[in-house]
This record gives structure tokens, sequence and C-alpha cells, in this order.
């Protein structure tokens, strides 16, 4: 298959990137500029999310084998591209006083761009690997960036490593699960599994193919029990390479995953149902409980998104109940509310952070309230929405899952979700209390750098959008509602 | 409009007394104090409009087609008097709070008013989306009443509290789901309009885990046995004038959606279920009043009998006749003044010596006669002394329950002689007795000031007037009750006809 011109104008997001990436290459190869670099990737990624906007109203073409462009790709191609745009801003400060080269850091937030892009844009095992793969390599480089300074505040490396190991282990897992299901029905395109009957000798190969898979994305997405990295690898990461991987890189991850259940019906195959509702579960209950333990504010972000994803999957069982796309659109929703939330938690502890001295324990932001009151409301607005509070679009989002739920009549998931929602409060509130106790006079320097103006503009536009899809979400579910038809 | 001018001018109030704590520390609460006013004399406009239909002031636009969810307020007569109650009481904590909260006033007025916005969204709500968004919107700002300007204990105090209502509110909006799904089903659209779900029938087992799920969420709000533990914690952390709030307000809540939502909506699981919410209203009655009486701390006496009266608004709903549910409604009313006015007591008592412990206290009656007065007729109003407003209501709630249930409303009853067992012991180790000062300063322990006086006599003439003349507030609920049980009678018989 040969590819045309139109074909190149509808990839046109990826194009960008990988452009902005080569420019950006180019521009360090000339002459190491951190504020021009940091300059070409953010206008880029930009671009690349303006474009896919434009394309979104009238494409739905797949290009070569590899790759779908639709609606539902560019959207969360936007949605992407703008989410990496705003951790270049909140990087630009954090990094800025690194000692070490800083330029490169940028290339490698296009590139793992291009990866999440590729990602969400896939519909087969090839393009689907390839975009991991790119986003993956590119995390290694990013979690262990700050690794030759001389005063790191984190351990990038020990993070980094652990990261590459278990990481590419998952790929084992994903890669030979794609080998047992290629092996049954000879093509790699998601929609072969379709053609597949269930009587056939080799459905248990495939069964046990679709469990490899789903255990190797549940890594990425950092399910119970395959969470055991998470923590570890946020904690000793550079802040804005764990608001990376902790938005970008399980929202590409979880687009991918609920397009391969969809085309390939995966859901009803034997077992697979009974096996997400345990990881749902599972991953709810461990991630809350042991958010509770931590006093770092890094580890219990990263122990809540373990249980925002268990939230997510009790959508993606309810997608094989309901007649309708509801649980599509409910996890779409759940994605955005999910990226806007958490960019906004890790933008406030970045903006308070540097490279060389991370605020990061709950006890850094004792009485924040009474010396910032802005900025410790936006964070606890971004609290309250992980909490799924009205006002909030956490709110909305977690009304979202409730329904797909209902309409599935899945009552022992939903149980969980209230059980695991409970706990949850507890530990967001435990950090916005912190925040409302009276500041100690002895230590007036901690908690007043010099907040850049750059990265107070994305956390301000990040609550006001928290807000204001709180308050009045039906555009973006209107445009969710018309996207989700095209899984 | 009217109604969305109610809740819009609370919240913009709050946001001005935040901001202008900038220009002067003591500006927040006269701008508190004015919007609450105004919100009040607003509240006087829906009086007027009454008598063409029992909907009054209504206001509908839409807001999320795709689950047919719609900005849908209005108000009859049960939402006015509710409406009313709670400007008045707001009124009443900018009073109890007007010299006790110096520290970061305007944070505080802006809680405090963005609470009674959600309060006066919960009362005016018929979209039960909205309901919902209203009913938690109310718990951030209380939260931070009572997790910043609180007591020794305030963080667990607050974190319970935060904590019982939103996990059992989730259950709450999981059966708002199942029923908007079963109006799906059964009508073919989704609906959260509360007329357009009072047309679902849901019965059997579905029917009354559902109503479950209501009846849990206010319950706990109510609070009621099982799940009352926050409360006591609750009022006794909190700031004087968040316990007004939380007893004579957001208490209220709670009983308002068992009257407006859980019954009539689910009028057969109810019936079925009348004996058990019944006999957990005698024994919140009973047994709080009993462990009220083993308190050491004044607040926390008086958070127990606070769920011991509500347990007679228990009673009175579920046995659903119209006496019993007048007797709820001005119980509800009755309680509000009551309530508010002795934590107003305990916290006027608290803010001079410092302490809430009443084995310290005693004697106080010649150092304080104005507030041993105005504490002798608060107490003797709650423990239900005819002539004031709470024996109407108790009275109206034991008679309307007798004819559902005798026996427990024999063992109810016995309420009243233990509500008058733990008053008078109050006053008595209070106010009279040999004065006696252990361990705390009592250089403060003054009389009370003109503003206290006047704000206590405000809540007398409430009470005597509800007292002698209960009948226009009696008229102003009387035809939404009427309707009410005619709806869920009809309700009855069709799906008994149905089931021949």
């Amino acid at each position: 298959m040969t590819i045309r011109i139109a074909d190149l104008l509808l990839i046109l997001p990826v194009l960008v990137l990988t452009g902005t990436a080569v420019l950006a290459m180019s521009a360090i190869a000339v002459g190491r500029n951190y504020r021009v670099t940091a300059f070409i990737t953010a206008a880029g990624l930009l671009i690349a999310a303006l474009s896919a906007v434009t394309l979104m109203p009238k494409t739905n073409q797949q290009v070569t084998p590899l790759l779908i462009v639709d609606p539902y790709t560019l959207f969360f191609t936007a949605v992407i591209c703008l989410s990496a745009m705003f951790i270049a801003v909140l990087s630009y400060p954090y990094l800025e006083g690194l000692d070490d080269d800083r330029e490169e850091y940028f290339l490698l937030l296009g590139v793992a761009t291009v990866g999440a892009v590729v990602l969400v844009s896939s519909n087969h095992f090839v393009s689907a690997l390839l975009g991991l793969e790119t986003l993956s390599m590119s995390l290694y480089g990013m979690v262990a960036y700050t690794v030759h300074s001389q005063k790191p505040d984190k351990y990038p490396l020990e993070a980094s490593v652990k990261y590459l190991v278990l990481s590419a282990a998952a790929s084992g897992f994903l890669l030979f699960g794609m080998a047992l299901v290629y092996g049954q029905t000879g093509t790699l395109a998601f929609a072969s599994l379709t053609d597949m009957s269930e009587s056939s000798l080799g459905s248990g190969f495939s069964v046990v193919g679709l469990l490899l898979i789903i255990a190797g994305l549940a890594f990425k997405l950092s399910l119970v029990p395959f969470h055991m990295w998470t923590p570890d690898v946020y904690e000793g990461a550079p802040l804005p390479a764990a608001t990376y991987l902790a938005t970008i890189g399980k929202a590409a991850v979880f687009v991918v995953l609920l397009r391969f259940v969809e085309i390939s019906e995966a859901l009803s195959l034997t077992g697979i149902l009974a096996v997400l509702s345990f990881l749902a579960v599972l991953s709810i209950l461990a991630g809350n409980l042991l958010a509770l333990l931590q006093q770092n504010v890094k580890r219990l972000l990263a122990y809540s998104s373990i249980a925002h994803m268990g939230y997510l999957l009790i959508a993606v069982v309810a997608s094989f109940y309901t007649e309708g796309r509801v649980g599509i659109e409910a996890i779409s929703f759940y994605l955005v509310a999910y990226i806007i939330m958490s960019l906004g938690a890790f933008g406030v502890t970045s903006m308070v952070s540097r490279s060389d001295c991370e605020r990061d324990t709950i006890d850094d932001y004792r009485g924040l309230f009474w010396r910032q009151p802005l900025l410790a409301a936006m964070f606890t607005a971004m609290m309250l929405s992980l909490a799924g509070i009205p006002l909030t679009v956490g709110f909305i989002g977690k009304f979202y899952l409730f329904f797909a739920g209902v309409e599935a009549a899945l009552w022992p998931l939903l149980a969980s979700l209230i059980v695991g929602s409970g706990i949850g409060l507890y530990y967001y509130l435990r950090i916005i209390y912190r925040m409302l106790e009276p500041a100690d006079s002895s230590d007036q320097s901690t908690m007043s750098p010099q907040l850049s103006s750059g990265s107070y503009g994305v956390v301000l536009c990040l609550s006001l959008l928290l807000l204001g899809l709180g308050i009045y979400p039906a555009p973006v579910i209107d445009l969710i509602e018309a996207i989700s038809t095209y899984v | 409009m009217i109604l969305v001018a109610l809740i819009a001018v609370l919240f913009v109030g709050g946001l001005a007394c935040w901001l202008s704590e900038r220009f002067n520390p003591s500006l927040p609460r006269v701008i508190a104090l004015l919007t609450v006013l105004l919100d009040f004399a607003l509240m006087f406009s829906l009086l007027d409009a009454e008598g063409t239909s029992t909907w009054v002031a209504v206001f509908e636009a839409p807001w999320i087609s795709r689950f047919g969810i719609s900005f849908y307020l209005a108000a009859d007569g049960l939402s006015v008097l509710l409406l009313m109650l709670t400007a008045f009481l707001g009124a009443v904590a900018i009073g109890a709070a007007w010299d006790e909260v110096q520290e970061r006033s305007g944070f505080f007025y802006f809680n405090l008013l963005w609470t009674l916005a959600g309060v006066v969204g919960v009362f005016t709500a018929l979209d039960l989306f909205l309901f919902f968004f209203f009913w938690e919107v109310m718990l951030i700002p209380m939260y931070l009443i009572i997790a910043i300007w609180g007591h020794e204990n305030k963080n667990y105090a607050a974190m319970k509290f935060f904590i019982f209502t939103q996990v059992t509110g989730m259950m709450m909006l999981v059966s708002i789901l199942v029923l908007a799904y079963f109006h799906y089903l059964q009508l073919g659209s989704l609906s959260f309009n509360y007329h357009d779900l009072l047309n679902v029938s849901l019965t059997g087992e579905m029917g009354m885990w559902v109503m479950l799920g209501f009846f849990i969420s206010f319950s706990t709000k109510l609070p009621s046995m099982p799940f009352h533990s926050w409360l006591p914690d609750a009022h006794s952390q909190a700031p004087t004038a968040g316990s007004v709030i939380l007893a004579g307000v957001l208490l209220k809540t709670g009983a308002y959606g068992l009257i407006r939502f859980a019954v009539p909506l689910f009028p057969e699981a109810s019936m079925a279920f009348a004996p058990v919410a019944m006999t957990l209203a005698a024994v919140s009655i009973l047994y709080c009043a009993k462990v009220a009486f083993a308190q050491d701390d004044i607040k926390r006496l008086i958070a127990y009998t606070s769920v011991s009266h509500m347990g007679f608004v228990t009673l009175g709903i579920y046995a659903w006749n119209e006496q019993a549910l007048q007797g709820a409604v001005m119980t509800m009313l009755a309680h509000g003044l009551s309530a508010a006015a002795l934590f107003m007591l305990a916290g006027g008592l608290q803010h001079r010596i410092h302490t809430r412990n009443m084995p310290d206290m005693g004697g106080f009656w010649p150092k304080v006669p104005k507030m041993t007065a105005v504490a002798i007729f608060f107490s003797v109003a709650a423990l239900g002394m005819p002539g004031l407003g709470n024996f109407i209501g108790e009275f109206l709630a034991l008679i309307g329950a007798f004819q559902a249930n005798v026996t427990l409303t024999i063992v109810a009853a016995f309420g009243l002689i233990l509500a008058s067992v733990y008053s008078l012991w109050v006053l008595q180790k209070v106010f009279q007795g040999e004065y006696n000062n252990r361990g705390f300063d009592d250089s403060h322990l003054t009389d009370l000031s003109r503003r206290e006086m006047f704000y206590f006599a405000a809540m007398m003439i409430g009470l005597v007037w509800m007292g002698l003349y209960p009948q226009i507030f009696l008229s102003m609920s009387e035809p939404v009750l009427a309707q009410l049980l005619s709806e869920s009678a009809q309700t009855m018989v069709t799906s008994l006809e149905g089931g021949l």
C-alpha cells in the first residue's frame, strides 16, 4: 500500500511532532539555548494540537494498515499534545537551575509525545507496540534526566533502571501475547480476533494470548498486582517526568486498551471480564489503602493514580453490558478529567519545587493556604476533584462512571468504587488539612519560592477548566458522545 | 428566577466577604449579615406569590442534556418554611461569630455563606442531580469551618463529618442513577426531574435497595441511629456559628430529603420499611437521651439531645399521616431554633471560660443572671413544655405515630421524660448550686451582651409564636403534605390493582 499526499495530511499531528523533535535537535546542534529549545518544543506541541483540532470534524480514515485517523484519535491527539505543552511549560522553571545539559529534555518530551500520539491512533499490534516503545524509551531518559547532576534531590537512576527493567519485561509479555494471537489468526490487526470462533481448538491459546496482552498493558497502567514499580518511579523521577508518566503515559495506554477490547471484542471471550473486574477491584482497594500510609505527595499521587485506573476499568467492564456507547463515553470523559486534575496536582507540586530541591512531603505544604492562598486554593480544588466532589470535573467523571456501572448493573464493582472513594477522601483531605494548618513562623523561606508566571498560568488554566467543566460540562459531554461512536 | 437570585446572592456575598478582608478585617461580618438579610427579605416575596398552585417561583433551564439533567428549582410551602429558617439561623450564626471569629474572618464568612447557599439549593432543587450537587456542595465549606476554626480535635471531627456524609451520599447517587435508568427503561428517556421520577415504579427487592440508598444518606445527615456517631464530634469541635448552622439547618436537610424524596419516590418500599425506621427512631430517642445524660462535655450533650429530638422527626415521617408529618415539620422548625440557641449558649460559655467540661462549672446563676434565664427558657423549650414550639411538634408527631404504631409510640414517648431529666440536670450542674471555679479563669465570665440578648430574644419570640399560634406554619405546609400523602396513596392503589 502506497502512501499518498492526502494520507500525509491526515497524520499531520505526528509529522508536526516529529518535525519539532528534529528541529529542536538541530537547534541544539547549532548552539545550546535552553529558552529556544523549550520554545520550539512548546510551539510544536501547540501546532500539533491545533492541527488535530482542525482535522477533527471531517476525518475518518485508515492511513496504512497501522494507523486509524478518526475524530476519536484526533480528540485524544489534541488532548495529549496540549497536556505535553503544559508539561513543557511546567518543566521550564523546574530544570532551569540544573547543573547539566538541560536542552535534550525537551527533545525527549517531544519524542515521547510522538509515541503517545501513535499509540492513540493505532488499531494494529505493530503500531501499538511501536508507539508504546517510543513512549517508554523517551520516558526512561526523562526519568533519569537529572542523573548527572551534582545535587539531584531524588534517585533518578534507581527509578529509571527499575522502570526500564520492569517495563521491558512487560513489553515481553505483550509481545508474547501478540505472537500467540498471531499464531491463531495470521494477522496483526486488532480486528483479527473477531474472526475466531469460540469453539475452535485454539481458543485456549488466544485467551492466554489476550491475558498476556492485558498483563502487559496492566503493567503500563500500573494496575494491581502489576503496580509495584509505580510509587518508586514516581518518587525517584524528576517531577515533570513523573507528571508525564502519570498523565499522558496512562491516558495513551488506556485509549489503546479501550480500542483493543472494543475492536477485537475480546471481552466476550471466556474469563476476560472476570480478570478485568478482579484487576479493577484490587487496584481500587489496594491503591487507596496504600495511599493512606504515604507521607510523600508523589507516592500518594502514584497510589491514587492506581486507584483511578481501577475506577476506569469498571467502565471498560460496563461497556460490554451496556447497549449504547456509555461505557466508552465514561472512559473518555474520565480520562480527560483525570488528565486535568493530575496535571494540576503535579503542576502545583512542581511549581514549588526545583530540580535540586523537591517539596514533596505533605509537611512541606503546611500553612500554604495562608502564604499562597491562590496556589493553595487551586491545589485544594485539584484534590477535591480527585476525590470526586461536585463543582469539579472529577465529580462529573465519577458520575459518568457510576452511570455506566448502574446501567450495566455491576453492583459489586460499584460497591468497591464507593468504598474506594470513601477511603480516598481521607488522604486527599489530609493534604488539604495540612495546608490549612497555621504556618510555622520559623521557616519563612521554605514555601515562598519564586513562582514562574508560565507555570502559574498553566495551573490557573487547569483550575479554570476543572471548575468550568465541573459546573457546565455539557459541551465536552456532547463532543465525547459524538466521537465515541468511532471507537 | 427569584430562587436563582436567592442562591446567587449568597455565593456572591461569600466572595465579597473573602475579598473585603483585605481592606478591613471587620468588613466581612457586616457584608455577610447584609447578604443574609437581603436573602431573608427576598424570601418574603415567595410568601406573597403563594396561592395559585403548590409550586411557586419555578425556574428551569437545560443543563446537561445528555442525561436529561436540567437546572430545575422550585419551592412550595414546605421549602419556604425551611428557607426562612435557613436565612434566620444564618443571621443568628453570623451574630454568634461576630466577636468569636477574629482570625481570617473573610474566609470564615465566605464558608458560612457558601454553606447556606448549598442548603438553599438543597431545599429548592427538584432535579435529583442538582439536588445531589447542592447536597455535596454544602459539605466542603462546612468541613473548612470545622477544620480551621474548630477546637482541639478539629481534624478528626471534620474528617469524620465529611467521610460519613460523602460516602453515604455516594450511595444516594447510585440510587438516583438507578431511578433515572429505570425511567429510561420504563418511559423511554433519561430524566432526573422529580416529577418524572415519581412516575417510575420500582417494586420488590430493587425498590427496597434503592430506597435504602436514599434512607441511609438522609438518616446519616439527620442523624438517626446507627449513623449518628459523627454528630457529637462535629458539634463539640465546631465553632459556635458552625454548630448553629449544623444543628439548625444542616440536620434539617436530612429530614427534608426523607419527606420530599425517600418516601414519595418509593411509597411501597417505605411502607414496608416503616416499622424498621420507626424502631430506629424510637431507639434513637431513648438511647441518645440516655447517652446525653452521661456526657460531661456540654456541647456533646446538646448534640446527643439533637439526635434524640430528631428521632421524633423520623417517627413522624414514617407514620406518614397528616398529623405526624405536621409534627415532624414543626419539630424541625422548633428544634432548629432551640438547638441553635442552646449551642450559642454553650459556645458563649466556652468563649468566656474556655472549657466545655460541666463538672468544672456550677453556681453561675448569680454571676450571669440573664444567661441563666435564657438557658432556662431554651432548656424548658427543648424538654417540650406546652406553649412553646417543640411541644406542638413532638405532640403532633406522637399523635400521628400513635395511629400508625401504638407500641413504638408508647416507647418513644418516654423520651419526653428523659428530655426533662437531662435538660434540668444541665441547669442544675451549670447554673445552680455553689459557685465553683475549678481550674478556669473566670475573669471573662460576663453576662450576655445586648447584641446576644437581641438574638436570643428573636429566637424566643419564634418559639413562643410556634407554641401559641402554630396555625400559620401548619397552614403553609399543610397543602404540600396533603398532596404528598394523596400521591403516595394513589401510587399504592395503582400498584395494588396492578398486582391483582
